[in-house]
């Protein structure tokens, strides 16, 4: 199982801002190890958001977005107290889901 | 014997059973590997179903002009568009070009920011397709100054 997220929620302006920053290798497929041998391709490819529930955000990402992924939304309507949930899903089939409480 | 009133039971049965099959699916997050692998701006938008792109001042990027660590490259694309499908932001001279596809949706923003990394010195391209399969991009330039393919 993979390392939690971090996610930061904030209420702005009627508004949720949600930060999350993933931990996860993003490993390229392109890269070799020191035998010459190509690194297997590792990286998310689907990441997910709910608000109370509900899901309001998703997304597919490549390999091209940066190790140990910063991601940022706006939701709109909310307030503090309000429940956002993560989800992400690699090539590998591992998948974590972590939820905040907006502050 | 097969009165009607059996038949009836019979066949409300076979409905209860067929709507019980019918199971509470989650969305599915489908992931388009085509459009992930493809090596050009014009092979992700066939492969996402969009038309060729056309410029626009309506869909922001936001990335840096300079770099410093290609592995670690902050972008952002946002569009106050309304009608808008998805987002997606590409870096022309990465070995696969597309980083993120964004899906729009009514309760959140159409902006969206990331980090990406980048191989060399490319022009980046935010590009928000729309329901009618137009695609609508912004591009700007941003010099690495250190790859981020490097081992």
């Amino acid at each position: 199982m993979a390392d939690p997220m971090r996610i930061r929620a904030q209420a702005t302006n009627g508004n949720i801002l949600v930060r999350v920053l993933m931990s996860h290798e993003m490993e390229t497929g392109q890269r070799r190890d020191g035998a010459g041998k190509v690194i297997p391709i590792w990286h998310i490819t689907n990441v997910s958001a709910a608000h109370n529930g509900k899901e309001v955000f998703s997304a597919e990402w490549g390999a091209g977005v940066s190790k140990n992924p910063f991601l940022q939304f706006t939701i709109k309507g909310g307030k503090a107290g309000d429940k956002v949930a993560v989800t992400w899903k690699d090539n590998k089939g591992d998948s974590r889901t972590d939820e905040a409480v907006v502050s | 014997m097969q009165t009607r009133r059996l038949t009836l039971k019979q066949g409300g049965l076979a409905a209860t059973v067929m709507a019980a099959g019918l199971l509470p699916t989650m969305p599915a997050h489908a992931f388009n590997k085509t459009a992930f692998e493809g090596k050009s701006l014009a092979e992700v938008l066939k492969a996402l179903g969009a038309g060729a792109a056309s410029a626009s001042a309506d869909v922001t990027l936001t990335a840096p002009d300079i770099a410093e660590n290609g592995a670690v490259v902050p972008m952002g694309v946002a569009t106050g568009l309304a009608g808008v499908k998805s987002l997606l932001l590409l870096v022309e001279k990465n070995p696969n070009v597309l980083v993120a596809k964004f899906d729009a949706n009514p309760s959140i923003e159409s902006n969206f920011t990331t980090r990406a990394k980048m191989g060399q010195s490319s022009d980046v391209y935010a590009v928000a397709i729309m329901s009618d399969g137009r695609a609508l991009f912004a591009k700007k330039e941003v010099k690495v100054t250190l790859g981020g393919c490097g081992g």
